[in-house]
């Protein structure tokens, strides 16, 4: 290569001292690290270790700061309406990642080999995940209105206005999960073409001439064969839709009343609008210690449909 | 429909008889359900972009004709001066200076940074290297909600509220860029940094002259998604930036939609404007971003 220069004396001993005797980098990896561990323990470590002791206090932006030990905790738990924005949150995500999960696969299912210029397909159904999200929201905010292109389609088709969509209780949460899913379905589609550009033709085939159809392949080839893409997609978008934050928040507003209100809405309006820093610390650690949770569950689960040999 | 995909000739025949019947029959149905799985794939990805259509619809519209009834896809005049006119209104020329300053200047901390520690954890050998990885594996699960109170404080007291350091830096020191390249660098033979230590070449020299070419492609991979992370970000540069001056164009957006919040013309032409970086960058890397998906694992979102 390219530094094959001819070495210093000194350089030569030190190499043919050979790697095993040598006993360590220890100053090299000072000088590697130091602007990426600097940065870490400033920027991560600090306001994690931060932001469990803010919880423990009443800290609003301006004036006193007390300490309440477990207040804040107690005082969210005792709240019906948090009880309710949890649940809202809750609610989003046991419909929106199946729904997610199931037309991911769907489409990387059907945009097979078989189907020409599948690369554009796939760039195109891609597109909203790398948007800007407040943007995304916004386009459907116009659809959604009153008078929007939605509205409009029901009256020609069926002669009556459309329902209020995002003002409309038993709407809104359901607005707020279509236009999520619409975004995010596309970096899983991805993950799963991959996974199943990666499971061997001559498998199936094989399957196929000892008579199995394709339902049964699909169930018992194809399926397990992708279970530790599906096991991956799911574990980030479980993650990620508990933090759902742009969508109601451009939608809806959390509204009508707190039917759209999610955790992370909350979090920004107990902090930044109310300025009340020790409640929004302690609703961060609420959702921390739920995602934690539910994570750990789908380690443990995966042992039951995950499989890994290759 | 289907009848462009009988092959001229002979096929059309194998209809009418002849003992390669069942085989063409088969070839027939075959492909005529190919054809229509595409033209219904088609269908559904139509209507998967029409949000997308009808955002640079609305934009060209007239103000009165975006809602209402009768209100087509193009209305009685395209006007292309509704883009000039969401400059007249919000200094959007700023916004979208400022969103690429903080994104690539983001990008590049964040490359340099990780490349340099994910090195130190694949290849060099120091006192607790296994126990330091390990804490910065344990904050990957951490979301970024959990950490923005005291981000916010820490910005307060280094008077860093309303600046571009607070947009580029406090989320540029995660631990997911480390984590993909480690993994990415030990995947590389270390053969051939042996026989460039053998030749006399430094730790910094073999990272930069034999390791990173070939690592080239996931560090691409990497700056991509960063790129459009920074572009995106919204919570962040809401809670720390108040005036116009530093605004990126997500909150130039949000501007948009407490002032002009009725202007549905203007605010979809300033949609439109705000997703053609990203838009471009992954029509341009589209083969880099699918293969990294696929390596990197950075779906999901």
């Amino acid at each position: 290569m390219t530094v094959s220069l001819p070495a210093p004396p000194a350089e030569v001993r030190r190499a043919e001292a050979g790697r095993g005797v040598r006993r360590g980098d220890g100053r090299a990896a000072l000088g590697f690290l130091a602007p990426s561990t600097t940065g870490f323990l400033l920027f991560t470590l600090i306001p994690l270790v931060g932001s469990l002791a803010i919880s423990f206090f009443a800290w609003p932006v301006l004036g006193r700061k007390r300490f309440i030990g477990l207040g804040n905790f107690v005082e969210l738990l005792g709240n019906p309406i948090f009880h309710q924005i949890m649940l809202n949150t809750l609610v989003f995500v046991v419909i929106y990642v199946p729904l997610n999960i199931i037309v991911s696969l769907g489409l990387a299912l059907w945009i097979s080999p078989r189907i020409r210029g599948r690369g554009l397909y796939r760039l195109l159904f891609f597109i909203p995940t790398v948007t800007p999200m407040i943007a995304n929201a916004l386009v459907w905010r116009l659809l959604y209105q009153p008078g929007g292109v939605i509205d409009q389609t029901v009256q020609t088709l069926f002669g009556v206005p459309a329902p209020n969509f995002l003002g409309d209780t038993r709407w809104a949460m359901a607005a707020v999960i279509l236009m999520s899913v619409w975004q995010g379905f596309g970096y899983n589609m991805l993950v799963f073409s991959a996974g199943l550009d990666a499971i061997p033709q001559s498998i199936q085939e094989a399957a196929a001439i000892d008579g199995a159809g394709p339902l049964r392949r699909f169930w018992s080839i194809t399926l397990p064969m992708l279970s530790p893409s599906m096991f991956f997609a799911m574990i980030m978008t479980l993650i990620t839709s508990f933090q759902v934050f742009v969508q109601p928040y451009v939608l809806t507003r959390g509204g009508p009343g707190v039917t759209t209100e999610t955790m992370v809405l909350n979090l920004y309006r107990q902090g930044f609008e109310q300025f009340d820093l020790g409640t929004a610390s302690t609703i961060g650690w609420f959702l921390f210690m739920i995602i934690m949770l539910v994570t750990a569950l789908q380690f443990l689960g995966q042992k039951r449909w995950v499989h890994y040999d290759g | 429909m289907t009848v462009e995909t009988i092959p001229p000739g002979p096929a059309g025949l194998a209809e009418v008889g002849g003992d390669q019947r069942p085989a063409r029959a088969q070839r027939r149905r075959t492909s005529s359900r190919a054809v229509l799985s595409q033209v219904l794939l088609t269908a559904v990805l139509v209507l998967f972009l029409m949000p997308f259509v009808w955002m640079i619809a609305s934009a060209l519209k007239p103000p009165a004709e975006v809602f209402g009834g009768g209100a087509g896809l193009i209305g009685s005049e395209v006007r292309w001066s509704n883009f000039a006119e969401v400059w007249r209104y919000l200094p959007f020329g700023r916004f979208m200076l400022n969103g690429l300053f903080v994104a690539v200047s983001g990008t590049v901390v964040v490359c340099v940074t990780s490349v340099l520690s994910a090195y130190a954890f694949a290849r060099l050998r120091f006192r607790g290297r296994d126990r330091l990885f390990l804490v910065y594996l344990g904050t990957l699960m951490v979301p970024q909600e959990v950490t923005v109170v005291p981000m916010f404080i820490l910005m307060q007291q280094f008077g860093w509220v309303d600046s571009y350091a607070a947009l580029i830096l406090p989320w540029a020191f995660t631990a997911f860029g480390t984590f993909l390249l480690r993994q990415f660098f030990l995947s590389i033979p270390s053969e051939l940094e042996e026989a460039a230590t053998i030749d006399g070449a430094g730790r910094l020299r073999i990272l930069l002259q034999v390791v990173l070419p070939i690592a080239k492609p996931a560090v691409a991979v990497l700056a991509a998604f960063t790129f459009i992370n920074y572009w995106n970000s919204f919570l962040w540069p809401l809670i720390v930036v108040n005036g116009r001056e530093t605004a990126t164009v997500p909150l130039g957006l949000n501007l948009f939609l407490s002032q002009n919040g009725n202007q549905w013309h203007l605010l979809m032409a300033a949609s439109a404007i705000s997703m053609l970086p990203t838009v471009v960058m992954v029509v341009l890397l589209q083969r880099h971003l699918v293969r990294g998906i696929a390596l990197s694992g950075l779906g999901g979102r």
